[in-house]
């Protein structure tokens, strides 16, 4: 059976949740062999949870380098790799790092590119969900190598046992542009936006800073992620890693709950293949409503923190 | 400093996007066209490191002939010149064509240290082209920038991803894309306008960029779409007004949908 290469996604010595759907996801088309780029030492830490998920192989390609250039060293080792055991595909994760490193791998070997699948089937398909949900698509390579980025939370991951057989491969001398400094983004305690479950986020109609903790409150009461749309991010109230939309994350939870939120277009694009959605606008005729599941209209600091009351007593 | 600016025209997000039934490629007439937001913002960069350390800044697009609209766009920001690939037989080129081709164009202007993208457009959402357009030039990539500093003939920004910020440096010539957090883009004033009707765009065919035609197209994709359709709207579910009782409402469907 060929080979599948999976791209490892992992930050301070864990898998990410991505890789184990993206390990999934390349058993439909052949055998696993995940990839781990990092110093050395790295890959040790991660072989049983890439074995439990179905990784037949593990190429270990690890030097003091391959995390101090931008991207170019995961392309270098992917080529390498290509090159050598002619895959059936290429998985790699749709995060920034991993649309870039996808880009310059098709290009690199003459292969074609699809971006942000939510789903491929046995013969290579790959669905994709176009302009924020509006539109459902499914492309094929017909040249070279298939190099597939995969949004995270698309599929679910399944464990399977592999091997996890280790094989060190060589990390070629690294060009490109040097990494020289790095503040790594806090994690938190709360769940990552784009894996999340659940999905709590604020608009303009929070108001402030200060009152996004009403928001955070009824996150946390759900074991949820916290997100904005651009109106309140561009007006201080949260930070812009977590905007959520056409340009910034686009999310895909079980729940989301939008509150003072009017449901722009653009918003819409990041959140509106959400299963359930709920929205709480004091504007009977906001936008979020048409979408929206289930829809109250009243003031967000009246309903929200009722809510989180109700929640915290249905579970204690 | 002579600094290219890739930029795009996209449909507005305000309008309808749809797709052709024909062959499955964006539906460019349906929508109205607009230079992407993003692209704006680099202009504005490219501007204002050409104030800092003079030089030159190209416009450069690959579009069909009403992309022109757009360059005008930038160029009545303050660019100085454009050059414009335009070719019927571009009409479904992929994403690393694409990069391919822009690398093309770019090698027509003339000792470029600097290329300014956005780091992804409202419409492909591809993210990739300018990590890519290094790949073919073989230049240094320093994508999603927040911040872009030059100091002689280096170059240095910050990354902001979800991983975090890092600090990213590369000696020039070097490809740069910049987020929506870099600045604010400056309006076009009237003399801009006006100025920007008279800067020299020059419109290069396929042949005139010596790219061969079964590179690029539907034809030179190496991926294909084979089906599309619009998906069905979501529809509206339950609305209802709080009377003092709305928290517990939500609480109660949630439950019933064995959300709690
Ligand atoms: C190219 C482009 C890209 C964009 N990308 C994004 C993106 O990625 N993400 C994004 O979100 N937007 C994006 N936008 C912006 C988008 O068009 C909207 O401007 C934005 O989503 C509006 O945010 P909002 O709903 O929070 O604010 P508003 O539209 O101002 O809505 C605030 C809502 O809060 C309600 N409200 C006020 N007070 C209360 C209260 N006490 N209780 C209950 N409800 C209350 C109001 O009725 C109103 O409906 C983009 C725009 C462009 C042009
Ligand atoms: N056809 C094009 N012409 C000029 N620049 C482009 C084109 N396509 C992409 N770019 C540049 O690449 C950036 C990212 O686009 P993308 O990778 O398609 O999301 C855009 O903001 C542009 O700067």
């Amino acid at each position: 059976m060929a080979e599948v290469l999976v791209l490892v996604d992992h930050v301070d010595g864990e898998v990410k949740k991505v890789t184990f759907e993206l390990l999934t996801v390349a058993r439909r088309l052949g055998e696993p062999s995940a990839v781990v780029v990092g110093e050395p030492g790295t890959s040790e830490k991660l072989t049983a949870a890439l074995g439990a998920y179905g990784a037949a192989k593990v190429y270990a390609a690890e030097s003091a380098q391959a995390v101090q250039f931008l991207v170019t060293p995961q392309v270098d080792v992917l080529a390498g790799l290509v090159q050598r055991v002619s895959p059936a595909a290429v998985l790699v994760p749709a995060s920034i790092d991993g649309k870039e490193i996808a880009g310059r791998l098709a290009v690199r070997t003459g292969s074609g590119l699809l971006s942000e699948v939510v789903d491929i089937d046995g013969e290579g398909g790959g669905s994709h969900s176009l302009f924020g949900g509006a539109y459902d698509a499914t492309a094929k390579v017909v040249r070279g190598t298939p190099v597939v980025t995969v949004l995270p939370g698309a599929v679910e991951a399944e464990q399977a046992a592999g091997a996890a057989a280790v094989e060190q491969v060589e990390v070629p001398a690294a060009t490109g542009a040097r990494i020289t400094g790095r503040q790594p983004a806090e994690a938190g305690d709360r769940p990552e936006l784009t894996e999340a479950s659940v999905v709590v986020s604020g608009g303009r109609g929070v108001g402030s800073a200060e009152n996004f903790a009403v928001v955070e409150k009824l996150a946390d009461s759900l074991g949820a992620a916290v997100g904005a749309s651009r109106a309140a991010v561009d007006s201080g109230f949260y930070p812009h890693q977590f905007q959520v939309g056409q340009t910034g994350k686009t999310v895909s939870p079980q729940l989301y709950i939008a509150l003072g939120i009017s449901g722009a277009i653009q918003h819409r694009a990041g959140m509106q293949t959400s299963k359930t959605i709920v929205a709480v606008n004091k504007d009977p005729e906001a936008p979020i409503f048409e979408i929206a599941d289930y829809g109250v209209v009243g003031d967000l600091f009246k309903v929200a923190p009722q809510l989180t009351d109700e929640i915290t007593k249905r579970k204690g | 400093m002579n600094i290219v600016v890739l930029v795009k025209q996209v449909p507005d997000t305000y309008s309808e996007r749809k797709l052709t039934d024909a062959d499955h490629t964006l539906d460019r007439e349906s929508a109205d066209a607009v230079l992407d937001e993003i692209n704006e913002r680099a202009v504005e960069e490219a501007l204002q490191i050409k104030e800092a350390h003079g030089g030159e800044v190209t416009v450069v697009c690959m579009g069909p002939d009403r992309a022109t609209d757009a360059i005008r766009k930038a160029l009545s920001m303050g660019a100085d010149k454009a050059v414009h690939l335009s070719d019927a037989a571009l009409h479904g080129t992929d994403a690393p064509a694409t990069a391919r081709a822009l690398a093309k164009v770019i090698g027509t202007v003339a000792g470029v240290d600097l290329v300014i993208a956005g780091n992804e457009s409202t419409d492909g959402r591809a993210g990739a082209v300018p990590a890519m357009v290094a790949e073919v030039l073989g230049w240094p990539q320093l994508t999603y920038a927040r911040k872009v500093g030059i100091d002689g003939s280096s170059v240095r920004i910050e990354r902001e991803t979800d991983a975090g910020v890092l600090t990213v440096e590369a000696e020039l010539p070097a490809v740069v894309s910049v987020t929506e957090k870099i600045n604010e883009p400056r309006y076009p004033s009237f003399k801009g306008i006006m100025a920007a009707k008279k800067k020299p765009v020059t419109v290069l065919s396929l042949a005139d960029a010596g790219i061969d035609a079964s590179e690029v197209g539907l034809a030179g994709a190496a991926s294909q779409v084979v089906a599309s359709a619009p998906k069905p709207p979501k529809q509206a579910g339950v609305k209802v007004t709080d009377e003092g009782e709305g928290g517990v409402r939500i609480a109660e469907f949630l439950a019933g949908e064995k959300l709690l």
